[in-house]
């Protein structure tokens, strides 16, 4: 027979193993695209409207 | 005058960078806010009193009925977002109810387990198939769903408009789940703080539950918000490397 203690631990361990894998799942997955982003923009990719002018004008002419 | 400038503002936040301005500036403060209630309601969940009935396993309760209430929440903000990919075809609506579908599935899993946890001592089983208990899990089953669908298409404009399709479709178990106890004779004990005769319970139970129910329900909204903006994201990222390999192609 187990005590009223397992059961509310054991609920209190489920819910905070959950609760912190998703804070670092979404956590995490919010870093590795900041990263991805920042590579982009090392390499010269940009959004359209954060190019500058000049490059804007040379990739609608080409 | 009011409500055109209150139909800007709602405008304004829908566009996908001021979204990301906004997100920055909030997202410390809901962090913040949340990781305080959650101090307060976890200290009050373990001092205060037991149940003369449930005795010690009323502490349950305080994770149980905040993440089923948050299970159902999330479906329902997602099934607005569904509304406003469909109506409006909002870029941003589809980011909402993708975002939102593993956090859903996340505090149902909390619903199930900590509620089978809490039935084998009181009930002395750990399930039995009654309409909530089996509506709840269909919610789950859902969840799943809509992230596999989510997960199974490349174009996200197309997913997006596939799933608000089924999510308002699966709306339907969400009365289902809130009216099943008083519909049906479940095992399950019907409604004690959400009653149109107000809450039932002692005030010593329904101050950590108000408290814990409230930092959920902010830890939801926190992970949301940045759910959305990992998703905002991950699409511009996917755009800048189709724009960049077609520069390339014309290069060559």
């Amino acid at each position: 027979m187990m005590t009223h203690t397992f059961y509310i631990s054991v609920s209190y361990a489920v819910t905070a193993l959950i609760t912190l894998c998703l804070i670092g799942w979404v956590w995490l997955d919010g870093r590795a695209r900041q990263r991805e982003l920042a590579e982009l923009e090392a390499s010269g990719i940009r959004r359209r409207s954060a190019q500058p002018k000049g490059d804007l004008a040379k990739s609608d002419a080409s | 005058m009011s409500e055109s400038l209150a139909i800007t503002k709602f405008s304004d936040l829908a566009n996908p960078t001021r979204f990301l301005a906004l997100a920055a500036r909030i997202l410390p403060w809901m962090a913040s806010i949340t990781a305080i209630l959650f101090a307060i309601g976890l200290y009050l969940s373990f001092t205060t009193e037991g149940d003369y009935q449930q005795g010690q396993t009323v502490r349950i309760m305080y994770i149980h009925v905040p993440a089923a209430w948050l299970s159902m929440m999330c479906y329902t903000v997602m099934a607005a977002s569904a509304i406003g990919t469909l109506v409006w075809r909002h870029p941003l609506a589809d980011v909402s109810h993708k975002a939102a579908a593993s956090l859903g599935a996340a505090f149902t899993l909390i619903a199930l387990a900590t509620g089978s946890l809490w039935g084998k001592p009181m009930w002395g089983t750990w399930w039995v198939w009654d309409a909530r208990l089996t509506s709840v899990f269909v919610l789950f089953l859902m969840y799943l769903g809509l992230i596999a669908l989510n997960r199974a298409m490349d174009d996200p404009s197309r997913a997006a408009r596939v799933s608000a399709v089924l999510i308002l479709v699966g709306f339907v178990n969400i009365p289902i789940i809130k009216f099943s106890v008083d519909w049906w004779n479940t095992l399950h004990q019907p409604a004690s703080v959400v009653r149109l005769d107000g809450p039932t319970i002692d005030p010593e139970f329904l101050r950590p539950l108000l408290i814990m129910a409230i930092a959920f329900t902010l830890l939801f909204f926190t992970l949301h918000v940045m759910a959305m903006r990992n998703e905002i994201w991950r699409r511009r990222i996917a755009a800048q490397r189709r724009m960049a390999a077609r520069m390339a192609g014309r290069e060559a």
